[in-house]
């Protein structure tokens, strides 16, 4: 692993223009097993996890399920089912306390302990599958991409014909701090990625299958590249860089091409999948089960014992900090995903969607507080922006409420990655700013 | 159930923040100043120390009082105001008057920074404002030199030419360079050699510069630019015509040259913010300087290059924005 690590760091490694370098901490749990977590008493499966429409519920109070069973059903293309996490009885669909920060539809089952699979799920033999087949059983086991995200993966599966998608990148970059869920599932299950990176080749009729994996990760690096080696798929170190796991970033690094203003990788012919999705339409087809559960990395300075834990979806976050020990200290900050672009909790009773990649607690110590001071024009963010934006100019118009300006500077290019907010010296909320302008941009778009 | 008892902050992401604060940056630009003050006191001893000071103080007194007055939070711990206070003691003669110092600062916070809106609002260099104000209201006071008279030497600062000014001269009278400049190029690396107090030591203005290089404060973009185009255009002039021109390496090591390039051209809040629009910046600095010096009235141009390329700064701005990511070029 020594050496593999040093060739890494002799290699010209790839990557993208602009970036950050923020400390990484992953060992606080980079060399931690996967564990599963135990079986929680009750599981709220919200109905929205994913970007689209909600799914809509489909059993009723008192009705026992099976797990796996689907429980909630999709409503339109872009849209999954969501299942129930294990089987029990359905004790509530109502409303309840969701990751996005307000109160949303869900399902709540309370768990009989057997955790018995639904009859009704079977395997298949890809061998006598259509690609058309494949993907809807990708969308009927409710998969979506596990980077963050949560978009659906069939939809990525079904490019219009006129796009003929010539490259397939797999993310195994976790560029966020902090985040190990992805690199334990590439040392500890690499066969279930492999498996779905394949699925996902036969199904686009791709030439060309690229690995991306960061090069602090050399261990992934080398297992991987020995299992791909005589297969047609290639595994690429990138360079350790902030946000290199970002789509566009990422396909700049490993194909050399820009993903146009506005448009998606499928524009270029390029196609961009999370392992751990690879991994979940793997599931989806050869075991025939749907996504209700995930890896899911607790950690951060207030947690007693970081994980890596395998969690059903619907957990809340109370259960997974006790299956990590308990606090350690008294948290300051409760991230659902990375530090970069995760999103804060007003507390634990929220639940794990199939989006929680991670759960980062953070002491007070931890939360920067620097007081804001003027802009002094030092061009760090714009240095660091991966889009080649103006973040200052941008956060600058964005918060004196002059939206075409904002627009004119091309704020709808940001993609919220927080790199500019990350080296402000003068701690001003760059990326806030530009979201907030963006939205404003949008809602202005929608009026005219 | 795990209970959350105290506060809790929420926030949008990033959650983490690099730990650069504006505080950190302005001492760093100030470390990086030691050794030319250092030098410059070596070679002009405490009259050096004396401008120094009262141009530091002075600054940092005048920040306080106008904050004061205009009811703002007095910012002067911040480190901007010492900056200026020391850049512009550098550009200043060894044998400034104490209150032509003082008038300078005041001149540097006043018109050069506060009227706009303080710190991140000003659009020229607040000390090479100073410096030209000074400069033109004051001429005799701002072009008398000495020579330098290391401590210890015993030497009294003697009166004299700055190698520029010699330059200048002798074109002016005979249309040709000196036959004999005093000096020599490596004197003038080392620093000694009459002029500003910053001016004199190209060898520890770089050892600053390579400070904040390292600390990522400095991009090589502006000074390579300026660097450069000074180079370039005077290594024309000097091919055509070595009797009348002085050489790229003169040029580099006399005058305000290093300095500027290094340290006053490089002035985050008044130069452009995009990769392209400093190399724009720098390479017209240099443009300037090289004209100025050959062809203008003052021997020296530096400070005059580079306060014109500040009143450009908004328009090198506005037209090199960088080519955004997934937009063709030329398309925005």
């Amino acid at each position: 692993m020594c050496a593999a690590h040093d060739r890494l760091t002799e290699m010209k490694l790839k990557t993208f223009a602009g970036g950050i370098h923020p400390p990484d901490n992953k060992q606080w749990s980079a060399h931690k097993a996967i564990e599963d977590c135990p079986l929680p008493a009750e599981l709220i499966v919200p109905l929205a996890q994913h970007i689209g429409a909600p799914a809509v519920p489909c059993v009723a109070v008192g009705q026992q399920v099976f797990k796996g069973q689907e429980i909630g059903s999709a409503k339109g293309f872009v849209s999954v089912p969501v299942h129930a996490p294990t089987s029990g009885e359905v004790v509530a669909v109502e409303n309840r306390p969701h990751p996005w920060g307000t109160s949303l539809p869900a399902i709540v089952i309370r768990a009989d302990g057997e955790d018995c699979w639904s009859p009704e799920l079977e395997p298949a033999d890809p061998g006598e599958l259509s690609p058309e087949e494949i993907v809807e059983k990708v969308r009927q086991a409710g998969v979506v991409g596990m980077g963050g995200a949560a978009f659906p993966a069939h939809v990525k599966m079904s490019p219009p014909p006129e796009k003929q998608i010539h490259t397939l990148i797999f993310n195994g970059v976790e560029c966020e701090p902090y985040l190990t869920a992805d690199h334990r599932m590439m040392l500890e299950e690499p066969e279930r990625i492999l498996q779905g990176v394949a699925l996902l080749q036969f199904v686009l009729g791709v030439e060309r299958v690229v690995i991306g994996i960061e090069a602090n990760k050399p261990d992934a690096i080398a297992l991987l590249t020995e299992m791909c080696a005589g297969t047609p798929v290639e595994v690429i170190p990138l360079e350790v860089k902030y946000p290199q796991g970002a789509e566009k970033q990422l396909i700049a690094a490993v194909a050399g091409r820009e993903v146009p203003s506005g448009g998606l990788p499928m524009d270029i012919g390029v196609a961009v999948h999370n392992v751990s999705t690879a991994a979940a339409i793997s599931d989806a087809i050869l075991d025939g089960r749907p996504l209700i559960e995930r890896i899911c990395t607790v950690t951060g300075p207030a947690i007693r014992e970081p994980k890596n834990l395998r969690i059903r979806i619907g957990t809340l976050l109370s259960h997974l900090v006790d299956a990590c020990g308990g606090l350690a200290e008294e948290p300051g900050k409760i991230v659902l995903g990375g530090p970069m672009m995760g999103f804060t909790q007003l507390g634990f009773d929220v639940p794990a969607t199939r989006g929680t990649s991670g759960l980062l607690l953070l002491r007070h110590e931890d939360v920067p507080l620097h007081p804001e001071g003027p802009c002094i024009r030092c061009a760090r963010c714009v240095q660091a922006c991966p889009m080649n934006l103006l973040p200052t100019t941008i956060g600058a118009y964005a918060r004196r409420d002059l939206i075409s300006e904002a627009a004119e500077y091309r704020a709808l290019d940001c993609i919220e990655c927080g790199s500019c907010g990350y080296v402000c010296p003068a701690a001003i909320p760059l990326v806030q700013a530009i979201r907030y302008g963006k939205a404003a941009i949008l809602a202005k778009k929608r009026k005219a | 159930m795990s209970k959350v008892g105290q506060q809790l902050y929420l926030s949008s992401s990033p959650h983490i923040h690099s730990g650069e604060t504006t505080v950190k940056v302005m001492r760093a630009v100030l470390y990086s100043l030691v050794p030319a003050c250092a030098v410059a006191v070596y070679f002009f001893g405490l009259s050096a120390l004396l401008v120094l000071l009262l141009a530091t103080v002075g600054c940092l007194a005048t920040e306080a009082v106008c904050q004061r007055l205009m009811g703002q939070p007095v910012t002067i711990a911040d480190g901007s105001a010492a900056i200026t206070g020391v850049l512009l003691a550098l550009n200043l003669p060894p044998t400034s008057p104490w209150w032509l110092t003082l008038l300078g600062a005041v001149i540097a916070i006043v018109i050069g920074k506060q009227v706009y809106g303080g710190l991140g609002s000003n659009p020229f260099n607040p000390a090479l404002v100073a410096r030209v104000v000074l400069l033109i209201s004051f001429p005799v006071q701002m072009t008398t030199w000495s020579a330098p008279a290391p401590l210890g030497s015993g030497l009294d600062l003697v009166t004299t030419a700055t190698p520029l000014g010699a330059w200048k001269n002798a074109v002016m009278l005979t249309g040709q360079a000196p036959v004999e400049l005093q000096g020599g190029l490596t004197q003038y690396f080392l620093g000694n050699m009459p002029g500003c107090i910053g001016e004199v030591s190209a060898l520890a203005l770089l050892l600053g510069a390579a400070y904040l290089l390292y600390r990522r404060i400095l991009t090589w973009h502006i000074p390579a630019a300026f660097v450069g185009s000074v180079v370039l255009l005077s290594g024309l002039f000097w091919l055509v015509n070595p009797a009348k021109y002085p050489s790229p390496v003169f040029h580099l090591l006399t005058g305000g040259l290093v300095l500027g390039a290094f340290y006053m051209a490089t002035d985050m809040v008044t130069t452009p913010v995009s990769t392209r629009g400093m190399l724009v910046f720098g390479a017209g600095c240099g443009l300037l300087t090289v004209l100025i010096r050959l062809f203008g009235g003052y021997p020296e141009g530096v400070s005059f290059a580079i306060l014109l390329m500040n009143a450009a700064t908004p328009l090198i701005d506005r037209y090199l924005r960088p080519r955004t990511f997934g937009v063709q070029a030329g398309k925005g």
